[in-house]
């Protein structure tokens, strides 16, 4: 190691034990100042981090790195973000679960305020979305952009404040919402200064991005990069302008929004439509297109599809947001585009699709033995699924009948549990043993299993929502020949209550496929012999061990 | 570029990149794909031409159809006003008993009587006005305020223990928690009360409850027990129970008295949804 390369690392050690200093600072300020429990809760929260961030920090620059690996790729983050993933997305899978089974069974609320609906519904859609998701996101984002761009990540502890830095916002928005803090925008609960340190977060984020494809020895960026670059790029964009927000007091939890009325729903819906455009499609697309491809060892169909399809998708989606305000306030020329732009971005979204089915064309077999490949082919399908239905629910005839409906509810979940859950799943069952140098997995047939069971979950989850959001909607519009209202808003709960048990089994059958696989993962991390590793396709191993053929493979150590 | 390279299984050509073993192929756009994209994009515009669509600087496109959201409202609210104004008229001035005495407007308030049930009444009194403890079944006649149409009406109106001016109140004493009562008397009191309506009782400590009834309870349910519809006072002979008609559910009434409320709802709803309510919930089985 050269000494300008080791100045280097000495200047960011400083830089970031300094870091860690201020936050240590600014933790105890709100800890101590705090103008409510919350705040100074979370204050203490946020200074213990910073003093253990410093404390390590401290250690590392007494005794050295050691032997530092500078020529590979950076992983150590990438596979602690791997394990947050599972770890959050068996918490949010279990919450979701809880509420759906506290709407079936209201006692079930326990009358504490920590633990009824309102209160538990935010821990669950942001511990799927952000900590599940954004922790998939994050850890394959990072292993794309090194492998495509044959580049190290950039930064020395940056991607380690990432990772740790993005479980902290997690920990402050869920211990908030549990405790009562939000401001009360869907999917954006937390409050401004939680909003603050996801954003300081996400600017290292984009750095890190920006710098390990800078260093790219590919003269060309692969599709991938341009998709969660666009991800990270507008999720920016989206949180800052949507959490603008004037504190109540400096120290204080409450915040209220810079806007008012109509354009805070608007400025809402843009938000919100695009956080599912952005994180939840655009991301997960960078994901599919590194591992479709590289799981069934096929070419991505073609290369001008994704193209068109990619800047198609990013101009369109951006407008839609109006078709969550349908017949409100909202001026009727907003409500046209937002339809208009719905339904132009139906092929934009099913161009990923079609470029992820027809990858596999030469190798259809392997949806058969490969549960891992048929996992990413059946999320593509229920992506293409969700996004047909999404432009269909966005035109506003059928949107009178779905709004405020549990057809909207079964929608986002066909997306959430069919296309985010299941691409994610397959990414992470491919990056395991290539995270941890393993031949394969632990046990291929627990992926059949996981794969079935959630499947079969999500499809009572889906039918149940479309039969209970079709019902509500009839039963809240039907009137008798005298203009009456045929049915009570109480009747229409009473007629959801089989549909609601329904939902609430297929999601506990997902809460059991999630468990099996953080069994299969965790025996797969633990370096235990493979059950079926003559059944495994030769890319499920390691690259550094992939190239021996898969009869004179070694018994993997006991 | 070197020369072109050709996948094997499809014969395609390939874009000649390569990024960490991933190819892609140089397949040209699905034409379906592409027709059907220029094809919303057609419908789109035509939709913005039809439609308010674009915003300009201080209004927007009107569009060729001139819709508009508002008035599209504003017409079917007044169709649906229209529609109803021919019995609502005769409904605001006529009495309770000529709105019952004509099918039409019996029709009417029965149906509009439902719907304002359903929406309001229900979450207490259940959708089939069965009730439940603490909440009265309406399909009965055991009327606590009287089961007239009038009676119904001004329930309805007051609220019971609201906070309208002339709401109905039935004060009961909590006769152990103030100490009214010792426990052994109210013990004597509830035995005597379960004879009322024929239950099984001690005979001695009912005998002991009677002089305490005539004392301190009959003034209001009567020195029978039969209740008093002009103070709310239930009818304690006949086997129907608020708060349940066993010895401890009794002794809980006694004990620490009640209570129950309904909100008032002159103001919330049109005198003319009231007296719908009022012929609804007198029809429903028990009106007097």
């Amino acid at each position: 190691m050269n000494t300008k390369k080791i100045a280097w690392n000495a200047f960011s050690d400083v830089l970031a034990f300094a870091g860690s200093l201020v936050g240590l600072v600014v933790g105890l300020i709100f800890a101590i100042g705090g103008r409510d429990d919350v705040i100074m809760f979370h204050g203490w929260v946020f200074a213990a981090a910073s003093a253990a961030a410093a404390l390590y920090l401290f250690v590392r620059m007494i005794e050295g790195d050691g032997e530092p690996d500078e020529t590979g790729y950076f992983d150590a983050p990438i596979r602690f973000a791997t394990i947050a993933t599972l770890f959050w997305g068996v918490i949010g899978f279990l919450v979701g679960d809880i509420i759906a089974w506290q709407l079936a069974f209201p006692v079930l609320n326990l009358d504490l305020p920590w633990t009824n609906f309102g209160r538990l519904r935010p821990v669950h859609t942001s511990a799927v979305v952000f900590a599940f998701g954004g922790n998939a996101l994050i850890a394959t984002s990072l292993y794309v952009v090194q492998r495509t761009c044959r580049a190290r990540m950039a930064g020395r502890w940056s991607p380690w404040f990432l990772v740790w830095g993005y479980q902290l916002f997690i920990v402050l928005a869920a211990s908030g919402y549990v405790l009562g803090v939000t401001q009360s925008k869907e999917y954006a609960e937390p409050e401004w200064y939680v909003d603050i340190w996801l954003t300081i977060i996400w600017v290292v984020y984009l750095l890190i991005f920006l710098g390990t494809m800078a260093r790219r020895k590919e003269p060309h960026i692969y599709v991938a990069n341009w998709f969660f670059l666009a991800f990270i790029v507008t999720v920016a964009m989206l949180h800052i302008i949507n959490n603008a927000a004037i504190p109540v007091s400096f120290l204080g939890s409450k915040s209220y929004s810079l806007y008012t009325g109509v354009q805070d729903a608007m400025t809402q819906w843009w938000y919100g439509h695009n956080a599912v455009g952005f994180f939840l499609t655009a991301g997960f697309l960078g994901m599919m297109y590194y591992f479709v491809p590289k799981r069934a060892e096929r070419p991505v169909y073609s290369y001008r599809l994704s193209i068109v399809h990619f800047w198609s998708l990013i101009f369109l989606y951006i407008w839609a947001g109006p078709h969550h305000l349908y017949y409100t306030a909202l001026p009727d020329w907003a409500q046209t585009l937002g339809m208009t732009f719905s339904i132009m971005l139906w092929m934009p979204s099913w161009g990923g699709m079609i470029n992820g089915l027809m990858t596999l064309s030469g190798a259809w077999d392997k949806l058969r033995t490969d549960p891992v490949i048929r996992m990413l082919v059946v999320s593509v399908a229920f992506y293409g699924m969700s996004t047909f239905e999404g432009p269909l629910m966005a035109v506003k005839a059928v949107n009178s009948l779905s709004h405020y409906t549990d057809w909207t509810i079964g929608h986002v979940h066909s997306g959430a549990l069919g296309w985010v859950g299941f691409v994610s799943f397959g990414a992470i069952y491919c990056l395991v043993p290539w995270l941890w140098g393993r031949k394969g997995l632990y046990s291929l047939r627990l992926v059949e299993w996981h794969f079935w069971v959630s499947t079969l979950g999500i499809l009572l989850y889906i039918t149940a929502m479309w039969v209970s959001g079709i019902l509500q909607g009839l039963m809240w519009r039907a009137y008798d020949s005298l203009g009456f209202l045929e049915y009570s808003f109480v009747e229409s709960v009473e007629a959801m209550h089989p549909f609601y048990i329904i939902r609430a089994t297929g999601g506990l059958l997902f809460v059991i496929g999630s468990l099996l696989m953080v069994w299969n993962v965790w025996r797969t991390i633990r370096g235990d012999a493979s059950l079926d590793m003559e059944d495994q396709p030769r890319i499920a191993a390691a690259p550094e061990l992939r190239e021996l053929p898969a009869m004179t493979r070694p018994v993997p150590a006991e | 570029m070197g020369k072109p390279e050709f996948d094997a299984a499809t014969g395609t050509e390939t874009t000649g990149h390569e990024w960490d073993g991933v190819k892609e192929l140089d397949n040209p756009l699905p034409l379906w794909w592409l027709w059907v994209l220029w094809a919303s994009v057609v419908w789109s515009v035509g939709y913005w031409i039809a439609m308010p669509a674009w915003p300009l600087v201080a209004s927007y496109t009107q569009g060729l159809l001139g819709y508009s959201q508002r008035a599209v409202v504003a017409n079917d609210l007044s169709q649906a006003k229209a529609a109803q104004a021919v019995y609502l008229e005769k409904i605001a001035t006529a009495d309770l008993a000529a709105i019952s005495a004509d099918a039409e407007l019996l029709r009417f308030s029965l149906a509009g009587g439902a719907a304002a049930f359903g929406d309001n009444c229900a979450p207490c009194h259940g959708r089939g006005a069965q009730g439940a403890t603490g909440y009265p079944n309406l399909n009965d006649d055991d009327w606590l305020w009287g089961g007239k149409l009038e009676d119904i009406q001004q329930t309805l109106k007051v609220g019971i223990r609201s906070n309208h001016p002339d709401t109905r109140v039935n004060p009961m004493p909590a006769f152990g928690r103030d100490e009214i009562l010792e426990p052994a008397q109210i013990a004597d009191v509830v035995e005597y009360v379960l004879t009322l309506s024929g239950g099984d009782a001690d005979a001695a400590a009912a005998g002991r409850g009677k002089a305490i009834f005539a004392e301190q309870c009959a003034a209001c349910h009567g020195e029978e027990g039969k209740g008093n519809m002009e103070l709310g006072a239930p009818n304690l002979t006949d086997v129907l129970w608020l708060y349940g008609g066993t010895r401890e559910a009794i002794r809980q009434t006694v004990r620490n008295s009640r209570a129950g409320v309904m909100p008032s709802w002159e103001g919330r709803l049109s005198s003319d949804t009231i007296k719908q309510l009022a012929i609804y919930v007198h029809s429903l089985g028990g009106g007097q």
